[in-house]
This record gives structure tokens, C-alpha cells and sequence, in this order.
């Protein structure tokens, strides 16, 4: 019998997430931490193998060590399969043409061959950005029932918003006939999410076409996609409800994470139904003396000073004295004695001095005009010496 | 190093602590928030360099072996060698094992095939944190038949404790088996070293004789006539022996020190499981505390261990207790000195104490 697989998932790794700042300087952002113990590529790996999809690209070009190293071989995602499984892809050199990924379009078409092995009816293409529970199988059942060329996943944001994204106007049947990539003057709410489900054969047909078209950016959202369109392929938009956020940016990555909080939380992390699934680190549960509210601690940490809305990762250190409020500790992080740390988000590895004090109060940070909209931002691995001071919306990639 | 081939007996004198044991074996015992006892033993051989163990089972195993799986926590999924289940019944053996020869007699076909030199033979009844290779080290320095590893301390109400007396040289010079122990003294751990062919050799032709009991039979007699040499392991060390003895392995990790020689190297591995980081609500007041991920905190936990997904109610106030995983504990009910096995579920306003001695144990998958 022929293997194949009906489906194969390609996840787009490689960008660089230039406005997460210091955060990105040497991980690729998929890479990044978020919600004490995960990593952003976490939730589209869990989304697969939970939607019954065990075959997925990682494309990867940016800084992709701690990315590659964490994917590994897919154990923690149940995605160390036989046949299919997980996969990170890098550019490669070839006879003829040798290059990097220049656009999303040509990265997934330089990867034909791969997609290719598993004779798959259907591409999913994802990428590493975005924060949410999504069940992939619901939205392919749409797009054989509609018979689509191609399903985008949409969902509705507030209509000041919608610049930001790429915009789907639609026929109420839900067929789109247009597509605007970040419109001046949105004639709908309703935002593609990045994910699309192509039928295999149009999505190499498409991105042939693209790659002989010198004109092209080799962009999916601003070539491949219109170029469907305008060719009268079968598009259609496919409503997803639920929490959806891209952490493209300081300040949303620090409001996913607060959404994780409170006695009903915007995200609910502990919702066992569909677990999202990580490389958990090896270390004892958390040890808690000091004072700990509305708060998230992974397991590892030794909090002995006070903790307050903050999430705190694996292995973080709070030592008698320190207080850290409205903060994200994405792990390794040592607080040292009598410091404080507001409004922050701090990357892994980092050491906060005795007394030192970073970021401001929220009411007063959240005023301040920066990059950051007021939120301090450590990167990984940095040092603060004792009684050292970072101002809020600062971004400190180098020890003080 | 010298190659070694490890082997642990996941099950020893369960029937001391009854309560634990009815679901499971020793070595499946939940400990310290996340762990199992035989992560342990297992652990330290692996981090000894030893890839592959044969794990030695008995009675109620389906426990032990959902923890170790295919052995890939501990890095002992191996094409060559790795972690071997040795149930019962599957070599010549027609019946259960009685005792630790015969236990080690259906080890024998496993060693046999082994090619390693030296074989470290472990019980998976205590906590410590012990590098195997240091007592090999010693074993090829002193060419002892045997090298038996001890710890000095005070022996509790158990009349099973094996005692040793040794020579300034480290040699034993006799062996205590079954007395009660009075006083500081050299309590071998259960954790012995040989070379293989010689444990080999030393099984067969002690089954061949009659012999019974490897304390009895073959230590007590070798400590007057043969080569035999004890190993002083000196770090942290408690076996759990009683209902008492683990609710004090429990709480000892609430002391930095113990807690960070067993821990800070984080090299003691076990099963992982994805759960959600721990959450604490605005009405939760910790201290003093151990709370794995998966644990809802909405009330009070004083000196506790919580496992994995625990849920603490509003109002709930919850001290000196060990809670194991997925137990829901309901609002303003007032816990103290309780061991809660796995999957209870506890209503609101339920007032329960045990003392430090005799803590209130509640069994598996109870609703009170």
C-alpha cells in the first residue's frame, strides 16, 4: 500500500519578529516564552497533533538554534512518528538556485519536495506567531464540504484594528472576493489569522506560477492569495471563534500573558480538553513562602519575596524582599534581595541585582511614550548590577 | 568507568506501608510532588553512566510501569541495553519470587546476557542521591566479592534493618539482619556492588545449596569468613519504611538544604506531564510550600507538598499535609497532618487532623 497522508501542516518559523526587540536579538521567535512554561511554537504544534494532523514542517531561517533545539525530534508533541512526524527545514543549498526563504510564498515552495513525500490531498499552512486553541480538523471539514481551493481562517477584530491585518470581504455564503492586505480603509472586520488549508495540487500550481513571476514579493498574503482570486479559484474564508492573539509585539505579548490570569481567565491554559503539550523542564514543583496573588509559577522556582499579576517561568528565583508586580519572567531568573520589578517583561537567564529596580508602577508606566508602550523589557541572559536602575519602557540588551 | 549494568527491585517490603502499597509497588510511590521512589535509583545509575537496568517486578506492577513507559525520561529507550522489565514468571522461575535470591535468580538470565563487568543491585525504597561509580571505584581498589553501601543513622520501629560493623580498612566484619536498631548505626542501604560473573556465580550456587535468604544465608556467613567491603554514602538519605517515615521524606524537602542536594543539579528524572503551570488566585496565601503545576490555589497551605493539579478551595486552610495529584479539596475544609492518595475529591467545610506520627491517611480515589 502507498503511504501517504491526507494532510501535512507547514509552519512557517523563520522571521524574525524584529518589534519583540531584545527578545528576538538571537531566538527566533516562535522560539519566544510565553506563559511560564511554554514556548509561542507550542501552541500551533499542539494544535496539530490535537486536530489529528502528525506531519508537520518547521521552516526555519532565523537564528533557528533554540528553536531547532527545542523542536527536536517532536517527542513532546507526540510528533516522533515513523512516517511523518516533525521536521525542521532550513534553506539548503541546491545544483541550481541556491537561496534563502525570500518571502513566506518561496519558502513553502522550496519545499514542494518535502510536502511531495506525503502525496497529501490537502496543505495547512501556519505560522509561529499566534496564541490560541484551534481545531485544524473542523476547519478542513470546511473546506471539503465548501470544495474550496483554498479556506483562510478568519476572525472578527475591532473595525480601528483592521489596518493591521489582511482583510477578507466575503459573499454571506462565506466564499471571499476580495482580499486586502492591511487596507487604509477596511471594508470588513473580519481578519485572516495566517492559517490557510490549500488543496495540494492549486497550492503547487500557485506557487510555481509565483516563483516564474519576477514581479512577486513571494508573499502569500500579498501575491499567492490574490493571484487565486483573480484567477476564479474557489476561496473561502472560514470563521474561527475563540481566543486568538499574534504576540508580535511587546505590548501584546505581555497582554496574552496576562490573560492567562484572574479566576476566569481570558485563555485557560488548565482546560484539559485539548492540552497544549511542551518540552516540560526536569524540576521539582515550585517552593513558595513569600507572598504569591493572582499569579502564575511554573515549577523549579524558589519564590521567597512577593509575586503580584505576574507570570513567573520555570526556575526563576524571588528572594526575600524582592516584588515583582505586572511582570512576564519567562524563566532562569534570578530577583535578587529587595528589588523591584514592575511592568517588566524579563527574558530568560537574566540576574536582577539586590535593591535594583526595573520598570515603574503600572499606572504610572503605562503613560510613558516608548517602543514598548511603557513596559521594560530585559533581554536573555543580561545582568543588573546591585542598585541599578531601569526606567520604564526601557529595552536593555547588555548588562548594567 | 568500569561498565556496569544496573538492576533495581521495584518492590521491598511493600507490606510495610500498607496504605501506599495497595495500589502499587514500592517504587511507584508518589514523592515529593512530581516523583516516583524508584526515580532514584534509577536516576543516580543513569547519571552513573549506566544505560542499561533491569528493573525487577513483583506484585501490583501496572503502576510502575505507566511511570517508567519505555524508559525515554531517563534516557533508557536504547536499541542497546536500556531499561528491561524482568516481571515475574518470565524466566525459569514457576513461581512469584519469595525472596530477594530468588528475586535476583530471575535476574539471571538478563545478567547473563549482559557484557558489562560490574553490576549495581539497588532497592528503589529510599530517597538519596548516590554516584554508583564512586562505590565501583572503591569495590576494584579494595577487590572485595562485594561491596554493600551504608548510611549512619538512627534506626526507627522497623524490626527488618540489616546492620553492619566494619574494620578501619572499610572490610565488614559482621552483619546485624533483622534487629532493631538502638542508637546511630551502619544501616546498609540495600545497594550493593559486584562483578557480574560473580554475583552469577554466587546465585547459582546459593539456590543450588538451599539457601534462602541473601542476608541470612549469604552476607551474615561472608562477613565472618569472606571479602567483603561496606561503602559510607554520606549525603541525604531517608527510606520510606513507614506511613511516618515518608510523611518526614515528604517534609525534609521543605529544607533548602535537602531540597537542594537532591534537586539543584535538577538531574532526578521522571515521568513528565504537561500540565498548565500553577495558578494562584487573589485569595491565596502560601508558605512554606511545595506546589508542582497543574495546582489551582485559592485558600490557605501551610509546610504542604502538593502534587500535580491540585485544587484548593476558597477559605480551604490546608497544613503540614501531602496531597498527591488531581485532588480537589473544596472550599473552607480544614486540613492538617493529611496524606491524601491520588484522585480524591474532598467537599466543602470537611474538617480532617492526623498528627506528625500518625499522620490521616485517605486512600485512592476516596470522596469524603
Amino acid at each position: 500500500m502507498l503511504r501517504k497522508k491526507e494532510c501535512v501542516a507547514m509552519l512557517l518559523a523563520g522571521g524574525q519578529g524584529s518589534r519583540l526587540y531584545a527578545l528576538t536579538s538571537n531566538i527566533a521567535k516562535p522560539a519566544v516564552c510565553f506563559g511560564a512554561k511554554y514556548r509561542i511554537i507550542d501552541f500551533p504544534l499542539s494544535n496539530c497533533i490535537n486536530s489529528g494532523i502528525d506531519t508537520v514542517g518547521v521552516l526555519t531561517q532565523y537564528q533557528p538554534l533554540i528553536l531547532n533545539e527545542y523542536v527536536g525530534n517532536g517527542q513532546p508533541w507526540d510528533l516522533d512518528r515513523t512516517f511523518g512526524g516533525v521536521h525542521i527545514l532550513s534553506p539548503y543549498e541546491a545544483k541550481t538556485d541556491t537561496s534563502w526563504y525570500k518571502g513566506t510564498a518561496n519558502a513553502i515552495y522550496q519545499n514542494i519536495r518535502f510536502m511531495k513525500m506525503y502525496d497529501p490531498e490537502y496543505v495547512l499552512i501556519l505560522s509561529g506567531d499566534h496564541i490560541y486553541k484551534m481545531d485544524y480538523d473542523k476547519m478542513l471539514a470546511a473546506h471539503k464540504a465548501t470544495g474550496a481551493d483554498c479556506t483562510i481562517a478568519c476572525m472578527q477584530v475591532p473595525m480601528k484594528e483592521a489596518s493591521r491585518f489582511g482583510i477578507l470581504n466575503t459573499n454571506p455564503d462565506g466564499s471571499i472576493y476580495e482580499f486586502e492586505e492591511k487596507p487604509k480603509q477596511p471594508k470588513s472586520d473580519l481578519a485572516s489569522m495566517g492559517i490557510y488549508i490549500f488543496t495540494a495540487s492549486k497550492l503547487f500550481k500557485y506557487l510555481e506560477l509565483d516563483e516564474k513571476d519576477p514581479n512577486s514579493e513571494k508573499d502569500f498574503g500579498k501575491n499567492v492569495l490574490p493571484a487565486m482570486l483573480n484567477a476564479g479559484e474557489k476561496m473561502y474564508s472560514y470563521r474561527f471563534e475563540g481566543y486568538w492573539k499574534d504576540v508580535g509585539t511587546i505590548s501584546s505579548l505581555w497582554e496574552a500573558n496576562m490573560d492567562l490570569l484572574g479566576d476566569v481567565p481570558k485563555f485557560d491554559l488548565r482546560d484539559t480538553e485539548r492540552v497544549i503539550h511542551s518540552r516540560s523542564p526536569l524540576a521539582p514543583p515550585a517552593y513558595v513562602e513569600g507572598k504569591v496573588v493572582n499569579s502564575m509559577i511554573a515549577n523549579g522556582c524558589d519564590i521567597e519575596g512577593t509575586v503580584i499579576n505576574s507570570v513567573v517561568g520555570t526556575n526563576c528565583v524571588i528572594e526575600k524582599g524582592a516584588e515583582v508586580k505586572d511582570c512576564v519572567l519567562m524563566g532562569n531568573t534570578v530577583v535578587k534581595a529587595g528589588a523591584k520589578v514592575n511592568y517588566s517583561i524579563i527574558d530568560e537567564d537574566v540576574t536582577i541585582g539586590k535593591k535594583a529596580v526595573i520598570g515603574d508602577v503600572i499606572e504610572k508606566a503605562s503613560l510613558v511614550e516608548s517602543k514598548t508602550s511603557g513596559i521594560a523589557v530585559l533581554g536573555r541572559g543580561i545582568c543588573i548590577g546591585d542598585g541599578k536602575e531601569v526606567a520604564a519602557g526601557d529595552i536593555v540588551d547588555k548588562n548594567i | 568507568m568500569a561498565s556496569t549494568v544496573g538492576v533495581i527491585f521495584s518492590s521491598t517490603n511493600d507490606e510495610n506501608v500498607p496504605e501506599l502499597t495497595k495500589v502499587r509497588s514500592k517504587g511507584s510511590i508518589p514523592y515529593g510532588g512530581r516523583y516516583r521512589l524508584v526515580d532514584f535509583a534509577l536516576s543516580c545509575m543513569v547519571n552513573s553512566g549506566i544505560t542499561t537496568v533491569g528493573m525487577i517486578t513483583k506484585n501490583n506492577y501496572q503502576s510502575l510501569m505507566d511511570h517508567l513507559g519505555s524508559g525515554k525520561e531517563w534516557d533508557l529507550a536504547r536499541k542497546e541495553g536500556g531499561l528491561i522489565l524482568l516481571p515475574p514468571y518470565s524466566d525459569e522461575s514457576e513461581m512469584l519470587y519469595r525472596n530477594r535470591l530468588e528475586g535476583l535468580k530471575g535476574a539471571s538470565a538478563f545478567l547473563k546476557k549482559c557484557k558489562e563487568d560490574f553490576v549495581v543491585v539497588a532497592d528503589s525504597d529510599a530517597v538519596y542521591k548516590l554516584d554508583y561509580r564512586k562505590v565501583i571505584d572503591q569495590h576494584i581498589k579494595t577487590n572485595a566479592d562485594l561491596t554493600l553501601v551504608y548510611h549512619e543513622h538512627e534506626g526507627g520501629d522497623i524490626n527488618s534493618y540489616i546492620m553492619l560493623d566494619t574494620d578501619s580498612n572499610g572490610q565488614i566484619i559482621s552483619i546485624d539482619v533483622n534487629q532493631r536498631a538502638s542508637g546511630v548505626r551502619k544501616h546498609y542501604i540495600n545497594v550493593f556492588v559486584a562483578r557480574t560473573s560473580y554475583l552469577l556465580n554466587l546465585i547459582q550456587t546459593s539456590i543450588a545449596r538451599g539457601y534462602s535468604s541473601f542476608s541470612g544465608d549469604i552476607l551474615v556467613p561472608a562477613a565472618k569468613t569472606g571479602n567483603i567491603y561496606g561503602y559510607k554514602y554520606e549525603g541525604y538519605y531517608q527510606n520510606v519504611d513507614s506511613l511516618q517515615s515518608y510523611f518526614k521524606a515528604n517534609m525534609d524537602l521543605l529544607d533548602k538544604k535537602i531540597r537542594t542536594e537532591l534537586f539543584a543539579d535538577r538531574d532526578i528524572y521522571t515521568k513528565v506531564n504537561d500540565a498548565a503551570p500553577a495558578k494562584f488566585s487573589e485569595t491565596a496565601k502560601v508558605s512554606n510550600s511545595l506546589i508542582h503545576d497543574g495546582c489551582l490555589i485559592e485558600g490557605t497551605v501551610e509546610n504542604c507538598v502538593l502534587f500535580r493539579g491540585v485544587k484548593v478551595g476558597k477559605g480551604a486552610v490546608l497544613k503540614n499535609c501531602i496531597i498527591m495529584s488531581e485532588n480537589y479539596i473544596g472550599d473552607n475544609c480544614k486540613l492538617s497532618y493529611v496524606v491524601s492518595d491520588k484522585d480524591v475529591a474532598i467537599r466543602n467545610g470537611v474538617t480532617l487532623a492526623g498528627c506528625a506520627q500518625k499522620p490521616y491517611f485517605i486512600n485512592k480515589g476516596m470522596h469524603i
